[in-house]
C-alpha cells in the first residue's frame, strides 16, 4: 500500500508542479522568455490567501479568488514595468531582470511578513478518503489538487485551440511580426499570457501550501525551479508535455524520497532531467523549435 | 492612397533607406524592384509599421501613419504579405485564414469562401497544418490570409520567390485578378521583367535610394534597367 500511497502523493505534488509549469510554458511559448519571478508570484498568492483567511476570516474559496486577483494584477504589472521595456533587448538582459524581480518579491515579502514561517491552514476542509479498511488514505488536498490540474489543462487547451484570443496567442508564439500583420496586438497578448500564468500561480500557491503548510518568503522559489525543470522535461511550450513533465517530476521526487534518500531527492530529480535532455533535447513531448532567421 | 515622403530607416548604424519617397494611387499596381539588399523589404516593413523611420512621413488614406502601430493598420485597410510567406506553420489552413480576419470577424465565412474560390487548392487542404503545404501553397495561403482582412492596399514582398515558373505565372495571374477586382497593389519583386509587365508604375531601389521611377513600360524599355535587371 505504501507504493500506491507514494504514487498518489507523487501525482498530487506533480500536479502542483504542473500548474506552476503551465505558467512557465505559456510565458515562454509566447514571450520567449523565462519568467524566473514566476515562483515568487506563487508565494505572494499564498500570503494573500493566508492573510485574508487568518486576519479577515474570509471563506477559503473567497481567499483563493482574492489571491488569483492579486497575482493576476501582479503578473501584469511585472510584465508592464520590468519586461515590456526590454521587449527588443537581448535575452540575457531579460533573464537578469527576471532574477531581479524574483529577489525584489522575496525581499518585499520578508519586509511585510517577516522570516517567521506562517502556518497555512488548508483551504480544503474535507475528511481524507479512507480505502481498504484504512490501509490507504488519500487526503482531500490530493484529490482537489489533481482535479484542479486536470481542469486547468482542459481549460487551457480549449482556450488556446478554440478561442480567438487563444489562437492569437498561438500566432504570436509562432511569429510575432506575422501576428502583428494580422492585426493582433502583440503587447496585449503578452500581458494576457502573464495574467493567465500568474492566476495559475495563485492557484498553485494555495494548493501547495495546503499540502505543505509552511509559508516563508522563499516558499515559491524551489517549487518554481522544479516546475521550470518539469516544463523543460516535458517539453516547454507544449501544454500536455508540461503537464506530463510536472506529474512525472512529482512522482520521481516522492519515490526517491521514500525509497532512496530524502536529502538526495532533488539531486535525483535534476539528474533525470539532464538524462532526458541528453536523449531528447526538446523534452518528452516538445516540438522541434523551428528557429527562423 | 499611400504617400511615402523622404523616409530614412536605420538598423542600428546601417542606413538602410535614404530619403525614400514613393506614391501609390487608388487602383494602381506599383512595382518596387531592386537587387538583393537594396531595401525593398525594409520599405514595406516601414510602411506597415514593423519598422520605424527616423525622419519623413508616411500617409495612408489621408492619415499620417508614421507612428501608428502595425496591428492598427490592418483595420485601416492595409495588408502586408511578408517576404518568405510567414504563414503560421503549426496551425491549419483554416486557422491561418481565421487569423487573417482577426480584425474583421464578421466576414470570416464569406472571406474563406472567397479565398477558396480564388485558390481552390487551399480548399482541399483546409484542415492540413500549414507547415505541410508546398511552397506554392504556402504563398497562396499567405496571400489568401492577407485578403481575409478585405484590404484596400495589399503589399506583397516577392510572392514569386522560390516558385517553379508555372507557379510564378499563376501567382502573377492572381495578382492581376486582384487588381481587376479593385485592390490596389504595391508589389516588391526580384523578377523585374514580370513585375514591370503588370505594373502601372514602378520604382527602382538601389542601395537604399530610389534610383529611377516611371511607368512599367517606360522602365522596361530603359537601357539602365535592361542592363541591370533584365539580363541585357
Ligand atoms: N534586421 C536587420 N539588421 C541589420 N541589417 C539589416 C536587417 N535587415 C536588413 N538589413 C540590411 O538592410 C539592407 C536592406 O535589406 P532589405 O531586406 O530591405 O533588402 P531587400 O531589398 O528586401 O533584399 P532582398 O531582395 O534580398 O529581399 C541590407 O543591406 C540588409 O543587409
Ligand atoms: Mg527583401
Amino acid at each position: 500500500m505504501t507504493f500506491v500511497s507514494n504514487l498518489i502523493n507523487g501525482i498530487s505534488l506533480g500536479s502542483v508542479y504542473a500548474i506552476i509549469a503551465l505558467g512557465y510554458t505559456m510565458v515562454y511559448g509566447i514571450a520567449k522568455m523565462l519568467n524566473f519571478a514566476h515562483g515568487d508570484v506563487i508565494m505572494v498568492g499564498a500570503y494573500a490567501s493566508y492573510c485574508t483567511m487568518i486576519y479577515l476570516n474570509w471563506h477559503p474559496l473567497l481567499s483563493i479568488l482574492f489571491s488569483i486577483v492579486v497575482c493576476t494584477i501582479l503578473g501584469v504589472v511585472i510584465e508592464a514595468f520590468a519586461y515590456k521595456p526590454l521587449r527588443r533587448a537581448g535575452s540575457l538582459a531579460v533573464l537578469i531582470t527576471a532574477i531581479g524581480v524574483s529577489y525584489l518579491l522575496q525581499n518585499a515579502a520578508l519586509l511585510i511578513w517577516g522570516s517567521t514561517p506562517k502556518i497555512f491552514t488548508s483551504v480544503v476542509n474535507i475528511k481524507p478518503l479512507s480505502l481498504f479498511g484504512g490501509k490507504l488514505t488519500i487526503t482531500a488536498e490530493s484529490i482537489v489538487t489533481v482535479a484542479a490540474c486536470v481542469l486547468i489543462m482542459i481549460g487551457l487547451t480549449l482556450f488556446t485551440q478554440k478561442t480567438k484570443m487563444g489562437k492569437a496567442m498561438r500566432a504570436v508564439s509562432e511569429d510575432k511580426d506575422a501576428a502583428e500583420l494580422m492585426g493582433v496586438n502583440v503587447n496585449t497578448t503578452i500581458s494576457t499570457t502573464f495574467a493567465i500564468g500568474s492566476a495559475l500561480a495563485a492557484v498553485a500557491g494555495v494548493l501547495l501550501c495546503s499540502a505543505y503548510p509552511t509559508l516563508v518568503p522563499t516558499t515559491g522559489s524551489m517549487p518554481g525551479i522544479k516546475a521550470f525543470t518539469a516544463a523543460v522535461f516535458g517539453g516547454i511550450g507544449s501544454i500536455p508535455g508540461t503537464m506530463l513533465g510536472g506529474i512525472l517530476l512529482g512522482i520521481i521526487e516522492i519515490f526517491s524520497k521514500s525509497y532512496i534518500s530524502t536529502s538526495l531527492s532533488d539531486a535525483i530529480v535534476f539528474a533525470v532531467l539532464i538524462i532526458v535532455l541528453l536523449v531528447k533535447p526538446t523534452g518528452i513531448l516538445g516540438k522541434k523549435v523551428t528557429e527562423k532567421v | 492612397m499611400l504617400k511615402v515622403d523622404n523616409i530614412n530607416v536605420y538598423y542600428g548604424k546601417i542606413h538602410a533607406l535614404k530619403d525614400v519617397s514613393l506614391e501609390v494611387h487608388p487602383g494602381e499596381i506599383v512595382a518596387l524592384i531592386g537587387a538583393n539588399g537594396a531595401g525593398k523589404s525594409t520599405t514595406l516593413k516601414t510602411i506597415s509599421g514593423l519598422l520605424r523611420s527616423k525622419t519623413g512621413s508616411i500617409n495612408f488614406m489621408d492619415e499620417n501613419i508614421s507612428h501608428t502601430e502595425a496591428y492598427k493598420l490592418v483595420s485601416k485597410g492595409m495588408a502586408h504579405v511578408p517576404e518568405g510567406r510567414h504563414v503560421f506553420l503549426q496551425m491549419t489552413v483554416l486557422e491561418n485564414l481565421e487569423l487573417g480576419a482577426y480584425t474583421s470577424g464578421k466576414y470570416v465565412k464569406e472571406g474563406i469562401q472567397n479565398v477558396f474560390n480564388r485558390f481552390p487548392r487551399l480548399k482541399h487542404r483546409k484542415n492540413q497544418i500549414a507547415g505541410t503545404l508546398s511552397g506554392g501553397e504556402q504563398q497562396m495561403l499567405a496571400m489568401g490570409r492577407a485578403l481575409m482582412s478585405r484590404p484596400k492596399l495589399i503589399m506583397m514582398d516577392e510572392p514569386s520567390m522560390g516558385l517553379a515558373p508555372i507557379l510564378v505565372e499563376q501567382i502573377f495571374d492572381i495578382i492581376r485578378d486582384l487588381h481587376e477586382s479593385g485592390t490596389t497593389i504595391l508589389l516588391v519583386e526580384q523578377n523585374a521583367e514580370m513585375a514591370l509587365r503588370i505594373a502601372d508604375r514602378a520604382y527602382v531601389l538601389e542601395s537604399g535610394r530610389i534610383k529611377l521611377s516611371g511607368t512599367g513600360a517606360e522602365l522596361a524599355q530603359s537601357d539602365e534597367i535592361k542592363k541591370a535587371y533584365l539580363g541585357g
